[in-house]
């Protein structure tokens, strides 16, 4: 159907759990999706409908019960670089500064350079200055650059996940995986870093899975949103959003930005209505 | 109805709320050298009473009577010179080896405790076990194996401090956060990696009270630890003295083994603040 390049693509995968008395839950239940490269999908549905399961498959933190997933058209066998994380829970290190979580993956990171004298490719670690550079850089674009010494406990819940979302984009993966990054965030500071996102989405395209609560966010960012169906989890419908990028607050104006959006909202409050059920 | 409506909104008053902080640093060292000179002046009104005064010794007992003995200079032949000095020193050795080789061996055993399933497992039900037992309970075994020396003395106080020590680091190393974990493996680090980066450093509030719980265990067993038999010490002198009911030197030791606990409690804690200053 489609030539562009599948980044990731999700096959029949099931998720089961075992909750602590014993009982099966299925959290998806058969969930296909092909991620292209280069592309923004976000998703959306109601709460425990396996989004987070979902994203920590992609990330290799969970194995799938069945089915399979591959990015580049390989199995995801654990975590990786190539796959950065925005998690729903800040997830920083209490015990370092600011500056020193941003950099904390870059310790994994290599960098690939010509030998002058040979020609042969290697690769290096980076270094102390160029850890600092990049740090700085993503936490000046968050804003943070005046807390750069400060250590988690000293902020607000929309700082702490400011730092989580520099220290994502630090890593310059190929794909970012992120998990309602902006939820608790005011709707200034969101709408400041949703212009970012897609700013940098812009520039430096990358593969982003995105997983919001919210579908106005979800039509502004994605050039495809996923609606998932109540538990257990499956694909209910995907909707191209069929709006010009580059994207900013603007294009919340257009007249079919609210068909978009309010076509999505009324599919995603049916499955809500089924969960009360 | 009409009655209950005419008496209004009742006028509500201003209300202090409750202050939480420790308050600044002078007014709560005031109120704690106040509260220790309080206490010594209680001291000594009890032991002047007539009836109290025969079994406890006071403050006034310490100074004429145990410290001219304990810290004479020998120059009279009577006492053995600076006793007192010899005493706290010998104690202060034991606890200090006891806890200190406590320490570096409950570290690596907490952390493989926490780290390897079948290590837990397999030490869980022992070290319940031992801390369960009193440790005077231990001495006739100590003796046996250790014989008098110092080596009995410095086992049991190792034995004590140590279980209670890798008992809190193993609490610290289960304590963690299993998002850190995850976030630390998108990152693409190792398992040592984890283990160093992650685990230690979420640990280390834990090893800190660890090392403060493993110094006031020591000095609660060091009458137990001079038991084995010893002259020099201040667990020996006090059991000493109570045979010659010399109740002076029994009170004078007791203060002595609660300073030296609360200077190295002090130490560790100043040790912890500047360590741990993300918490
Ligand atoms: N470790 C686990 N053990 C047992 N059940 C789990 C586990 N993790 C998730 N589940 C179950 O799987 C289902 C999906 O959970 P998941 O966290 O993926 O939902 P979600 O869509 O991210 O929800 P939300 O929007 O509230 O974050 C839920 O019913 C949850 O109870
Ligand atoms: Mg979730």
């Amino acid at each position: 159907m489609d030539e562009r390049k599948k980044k990731i693509s999700i096959e029949g995968v099931k998720k089961r759990f075992l909750s602590h008395d014993g009982k099966e839950v299925i959290a998806l239940n058969g969930v296909n999706l092909g991620i292209y490269e280069n592309e923004f999908v976000c998703v959306v549905g109601p709460s425990g409908c396996g989004k987070t399961t979902l994203l920590n498959i992609i990330a290799g933190l969970e194995h799938a019960s069945e089915g399979k997933v591959l990015i580049n058209g390989n199995p995801i066998v654990g975590p990786g670089n190539d796959r950065g994380v925005v998690f729903q829970q800040y997830a920083l290190f209490p015990w370092l500064t600011v500056k020193k979580n941003v950099e904390f993956g870059l310790a994994y990171k290599y960098i690939k350079e010509t030998d002058p004298s040979t020609g042969e490719a290697r690769y290096r670690k980076l270094t102390k200055a160029e850890k600092a550079e990049i740090s700085e850089k993503y936490l000046r674009m968050v804003d943070l650059q005046d807390f750069s010494d400060s250590y988690p406990k000293e902020l607000s819940g929309g700082m702490k996940q400011r730092v989580a979302i520099a220290r994502g984009y630090a890593m310059n993966p190929e794909v970012l995986l992120m998990d309602e990054p902006f939820g608790a965030l005011d709707a200034q500071t969101r709408a400041q870093l949703q212009e970012d996102l897609l700013k940098t989405w812009d520039t430096e395209k990358k593969t982003c899975f995105f997983i919001t609560h919210d579908v106005e966010e979800a039509v502004l960012l994605a050039s495809r949103v996923v609606i998932m169906s109540a538990r257990p989890g499956r694909v209910k419908e995907i909707i191209d959003v069929d709006l010009p990028y580059p994207r900013n607050q603007a294009t919340k104006l257009m007249p079919r930005f609210n068909e978009y959006k309010n076509a999505i909202w009324e599919n995603v409050y049916q499955e809500y209505l089924e969960v009360k059920r | 109805m009409l009655s209950k409506m005419n008496k209004g909104v009742p006028k509500q008053k201003e209300r202090k709320l409750k202050d939480f902080s420790d308050g600044s640093a002078r007014v709560r060292v005031l109120t704690m050298v106040l509260s220790v000179l309080c206490g010594v002046l209680l001291w000594y009104l009890l032991s002047i009473l007539p009836g109290v005064g025969v079994i406890l010794a006071g403050p006034q007992d310490i100074v004429n009577d145990a410290m001219p003995e304990l810290m004479s200079d020998g120059s009279d032949g009577q006492f053995e010179a600076y006793l007192l000095l010899k005493h706290i020193y010998w104690s202060f050795r034991r606890v200090l080896g006891g806890w200190l080789i406590a320490f570096v061996i409950a570290l690596p055993v907490a952390f493989l405790m926490g780290w390897y399933k079948t290590f837990r497992n397999i030490l869980d039900p022992w070290i319940q076990f031992f801390r369960t037992i009193p440790p005077i309970a231990l001495i006739p075994l100590v003796i046996l194996l250790m014989g008098t020396g110092e080596r009995s003395k410095i086992s049991v106080i190792f034995i004590t401090s140590f279980l209670v020590m890798t008992v809190t680091i193993y609490q610290g190393v289960k304590n963690l956060d299993l998002t850190l974990v995850k976030a630390a493996y998108t990152f693409g680090a190792g398992d040592l990696s984890i283990f160093i980066r992650v685990v230690v450093p979420s640990a280390f509030p834990f090893i800190l009270t660890a090392a403060r719980l493993g110094v006031s265990t020591a000095l609660t067993t060091l009458i137990a630890a001079e038991m084995t038999g010893t002259f020099y010490g201040l667990g020996s002198m006090i059991q000493t003295a109570q045979i010659y009911f010399r109740m002076d030197k029994v009170m004078l030791g007791i203060i002595c083994i609660g300073v030296i606990g609360f200077i190295l409690d002090r130490l560790l804690l100043l040790a912890e603040k500047k360590l741990t200053r993300w918490q």
